[in-house]
């Protein structure tokens, strides 16, 4: 039996590896087809390309594609490369945040950082530095973000305001500044503002070589961090009390966490642009929350939906003019977003359904046969096994009428789960009325008797009522894992109270009809398909 | 106009260096005050609501709706862009309670991924109509108040801005709401649950709220723009709720900070830039700060609430306790009749610093307490009087906590040194009735009388 079930359970496994390797193929392959079908579908809604409009800069060729798509252009090759290795850092950083709930300080923090940006401009007018230096304006944009950051903790620890309102007060309130800074700047010799644009909608399809590399460099920094604070980012995520209380630097770890998300927001900026920036951080992060339930997986799951999203983004943004490949990347990880919420695997919306619909019907199928065995118990005139079993032996049938008075369901529900039912051989119909088949009643005794155990342990262990036990058992034996049962057993045990089918406890019961003599708990607790007939020849010898 | 004298004279009274007129700066001041309490009358509930990021975001996800309306109707002014940017902004309402909900995406970020997707699908609809549509995604940023004046329609005879039509317009509406429904919108506020036993939809007060914001939010873009609607929704009734517990209180003030700060805003785009020699400055990005430096004020010096008024009230309470400990035990000293102690002795006793300390004698010293004596401490007979009843207040605790509580001798201690700074004349009498009177502690030690 052991050896069978050991074997059972290997195939089971197998087959589990197979489905979650078709899984991650599935997975690739709705990318891939997500790509053709996307670029496909662009194709169609344009016009010809024998007749291009006067808006677009040159014709479209076979050949134009072919560029584009193996990357043939230098440029391609770069804005690609930028947005992919920012997709991915993004998307790591970005789980964190997400569990730690804090999706949308990116959002506040991409707001701040403008005064920043427009500070260092000035600082570097006024100094006579070169107020374009990237480098330069990025400082500046990471210590105004750090400052938002730091001013959001301090509103909401010092005063009675949330989270949220101190998220918006310190986005628009520093977002007006830079926007008062940049009214100054543009009256400036060298200013006109236009090196800062960038910045607020994103200049992908100007990157240069060295904004890439730059882009490059910090990635990989935030990759390194991500994956050598693993452990210690995944437990302040889970449980900050836990890695407080573990001796873990909480408030230096959060710190951490932040100047990531710093890092990563601003030399985002100008890739993406800043409205946009906020999208790379929470999309792929929340869509991986749906393909699992492991930390490492989900960050995988990230880096890869926004590496994938930013290069999709920026081919089909490379593809046709007048399309801003900030949004163009936004818009596709939505697109990805979306079908991850659909289909994903682990919490997706369609899983979740048919996972509740099985639920259901399980849970039916065990009311209906439990519904039987207790009229079958009735009419065989009381809690008397031994006749039961021999009496079942001949299969009383039980009407629909009889069932559906059992409990509060519709008509259409019981006769699906009839239906279902007779489909597997569990019932049988015949004039109308039901009969449990050999397989069927073996099944229904099994239910009962975890019905009942659980009864007798609510009432045993738990003070529960007599009058309300039933219902509490009604909620939870459809849940029962095969371990509790043998530990509720166990428990009963102690008690004296394990029988094959216990009795139902709003019958009448005498303490010494409900064990069987001769009968060792310990064998019946695990194998609880053969009771019935064992009970039938053993225990009434 | 008339007042320009009256400004002029201001003008010559503070040399803020700027110039003024009534035509022009009137105007963008009333229209920023009308943007600005149209706002925030719906802020007050986003704040309450914890809602405010959900403002954020349907300010950021109405540009496809605003888009779209321009790409039909080719007009700005048209009620089309209301109702573009009404659905849209109900389908952020929408989609990012079913993210959540359907999805069990946490709340900010379902919201982040709806307001950033729609978002950039505007971006892509006002780029690709770039040529048939006259919008810039520079003015739905950023607005452009300082324009608003120039496009008027005339009423009643008079040339008045559109703007400034539009939206007194709003502000009244959002006033007959908040005033119509203000029972509701309280109580789904507060207790969404109570409110729904009692019969009020608090998702309809929901839905509705959105609608308003939706509108607000796209009858305030020419004005202030996209993200400075944000600093209006939630920032006046932010510091409003710092200095109130009134919900009707809240909303009053938040209407005046509103004021201010449109009015703050505008003089202070057009005075600061000119001292560092530059023209004015953005009036909409100034009237941001303008409400985030009263909402600095407020969370810093509000009477109940603000950061500063704690931080002093805690300051001073723990002072009052250590000039209680000290007194105290100057008092026990002299029941032992011990030699009176040094204040440095006494501070390292108490745990006290240094400065904590001194200020705690002084204090005393100058309530004719306490008394130096060759660089010892002595209790004056005022200061013996107050020893006293600490002393009395501490024992008689300890008694009633052994006596009525049932608690163990050894750990009354520290209870009673915590009640015995809030017992008062008529609390003592009351301990002492209820232990009938001791002559002695629980350590064996008298009880004094009550002086």
């Amino acid at each position: 039996m052991w050896q069978v079930k050991t074997s059972s359970r290997n195939a089971l496994a197998g087959i589990a590896s197979c489905v979650s390797g078709v899984r991650l193929s599935r997975g690739l392959w709705v990318l891939a087809m997500l790509t053709v079908s996307a670029t496909v579908c662009h194709a169609r809604g344009r016009p010809s390309p024998e007749t291009p409009s006067p808006s677009y800069a040159f014709e479209w060729t076979d050949s134009q594609w072919g560029r584009v798509l193996l990357m043939k252009d230098y440029n391609t090759r770069i804005v690609i490369f930028g947005v992919a290795v920012l997709g991915g850092a993004s998307g790591l950083v970005g789980s964190f945040t997400l569990l730690r709930k804090r999706a949308l300080m990116g959002d506040a923090l991409s707001h701040a950082s403008l005064p920043g940006i427009a500070i260092a401009f000035i600082a570097a007018n006024w100094f006579g530095g070169n107020e374009k230096s990237l480098p330069w304006l990025l400082v500046g944009a990471t210590a105004s973000g750090l400052l938002g950051v730091a001013v959001i903790l301090v509103i909401r620890n010092q005063t009675r305001l949330k989270e949220d309102a101190a998220l918006g007060i310190v986005l628009s309130v520093f977002f007006g500044a830079g926007v008062a800074l940049l009214g100054v700047i543009q009256q400036m010799d060298t200013g006109h503002a236009a090196g800062l644009e960038g910045f607020i909608y994103g200049k992908t399809a100007s990157m240069r070589a060295a904004d890439a590399r730059l882009i490059a460099i910090t990635s990989l920094i935030v990759i390194a961090g991500c994956l050598v604070l693993f452990k210690e980012l995944k437990l302040l995520c889970f449980d900050e009390g836990f890695a407080g209380a573990q001796g873990f630097p909480v408030i230096a770890l959060d710190a951490g966490l932040m100047t990531m998300v710093v890092l990563v927001t601003i030399v985002g900026l100008q890739a993406v642009g800043l409205v946009l920036m906020i999208a790379l951080l929470v999309i792929p992060a929340a869509a991986a929350r749906f393909w699992t339930e492991t930390m490492w997986r989900m960050m995988l799951w990230a880096a890869v939906l926004g590496t994938g999203g930013s290069i999709v983004g920026g081919l089909v943004s490379a593809l046709f003019p007048g399309l801003p490949s900030g949004a163009m990347i936004v818009l596709v990880c939505s697109v990805f977003f979306f079908v991850s919420m659909m289909l994903g695997t682990r919490r997706g919306v369609i899983i979740r359904l048919i996972r509740r619909m099985r639920l259901n019907r399980r849970i039916d199928r065990q009311h209906l046969l439990r519904a039987m065995y207790e009229q079958l118990e009735k009419s065989s005139g009381g809690p008397d096994h031994a006749g039961l079993a021999e009496r079942t032996n001949r299969r009383i049938s039980v009407s629909l009428g009889k069932l559906l008075s059992m409990r509060s369901w519709s008509r259409r529900r019981l006769s699906r789960a009839i239906e279902r039912a007779v489909e597997d051989e569990l019932l049988r119909i015949q004039d109308g009325a039901c009969k449990l088949t050999q397989a069927g009643f073996t099944e229904a005794a099994r239910l009962t008797r975890q019905h009942r155990l659980w009864e007798m342990y609510l009432i045993a262990y738990a003070d529960v009522a007599t009058a309300n036990v039933d219902r509490d058992a009604d909620k939870i034996e459809h849940v029962l894992a095969p371990e509790v049962i043998d530990q509720l057993e166990d428990l009963l045990d102690e008690q004296g109270m394990t029988i094959p089918v216990p009795q139902s406890p709003h019958g009448p019961l005498s303490p010494g009809e409900t064990l069987s003599p001769g009968e060792t708990p310990g064998v019946l607790g695990t194998d609880a398909d053969s009771t019935p007939q064992r009970d039938a020849s053993g225990g009434h010898p | 106009m008339t007042g320009e004298p009256f400004v002029a004279w201001i003008g010559q009274m503070l040399p803020l260096g700027f110039s003024w007129s009534w035509g022009l700066d009137g105007w963008i001041v009333v229209i920023g005050s009308l943007a600005a309490v149209a706002s925030s009358l719906l802020g007050n509930f986003l704040v309450l609501r914890k809602m405010s990021m959900l403002g954020d975001a349907i300010t950021h996800a109405v540009l496809p709706g605003i888009a779209v309306a321009f790409l039909l109707t080719q007009t700005r002014s048209s009620p089309a862009m209301f109702v573009g940017a009404v659905i849209v902004g109900l389908l952020t309402a929408v989609f990012t309670e079913w993210i959540r909900g359907a999805g069990g995406v946490d709340e900010g970020a379902s919201m982040g991924v709806v307001f950033t997707s729609l978002f950039a699908l505007g971006l892509v609809i006002l780029v690709q109509t770039a040529d048939a549509v006259d919008l810039d995604p520079n003015c739905v940023l950023y607005g452009s108040i300082e324009l608003t004046p120039l496009d008027t329609v005339s009423v009643g005879g008079r040339d008045v801005p559109r703007a400034a039509v539009v939206l007194a317009v709003v502000t009244v509406v959002n006033a007959l709401f908040v005033l119509l429904f203000f029972k509701e919108l309280r109580l789904t506020s507060f207790d969404p649950a109570l409110a729904t036993t009692m019969g009020f939809s608090s998702k309809w007060m929901h839905y509705g709220l959105m609608i308003l914001v939706s509108v607000t939010a796209v009858a305030c873009f020419e004005s202030v723009g996209s993200i400075l609607v944000v600093a209006m929704f939630i920032v006046p009734a932010a510091a409003a709720y710092m200095l109130t517990d009134r919900l009707g209180v809240m909303i009053a003030i938040s209407i005046a900070l509103a004021i201010v700060s449109a009015v703050l805003g505008h003089v202070l785009a057009l005075s600061v830039p000119a001292w560092i020699g530059y023209r004015s400055t953005t009036t909409s990005g100034m009237i941001a700060v303008a409400a985030g430096g009263l909402f600095f004020a407020a969370a810093t010096l509000g009477p109940r609430h603000g950061v500063l008024v704690k931080l002093v009230r805690r300051q001073l309470l723990s002072l009052r306790i250590l000039c209680d400990d000290i007194v105290a035990s100057l008092f026990r000293g002299e029941e032992l009749e011990q030699q009176p102690p040094t204040a440095t002795w006494l501070a390292g006793e108490l745990f006290a610093s240094n400065w904590s300390m001194k200020t705690a004698l002084a204090m005393l010293r100058r309530r004719g307490e306490v008394a130096d004596q060759d660089d010892r401490l002595q209790l004056t007979h005022v200061g013996r009087e107050r020893g006293q009843r600490l002393v009395r207040s501490h024992r008689l605790w300890e008694q009633y906590l052994v006596d009525r509580a049932g608690s163990g001798a050894e750990r009354i201690h520290d209870q009673a040194e915590r009640f015995e700074h809030f017992t008062d004349r008529n609390l003592r009498d009351e301990l002492a009735k209820e232990t009938d009177t001791p002559v002695e502690d629980p350590h064996g030690r008298p009880i004094p009388d009550e002086s």
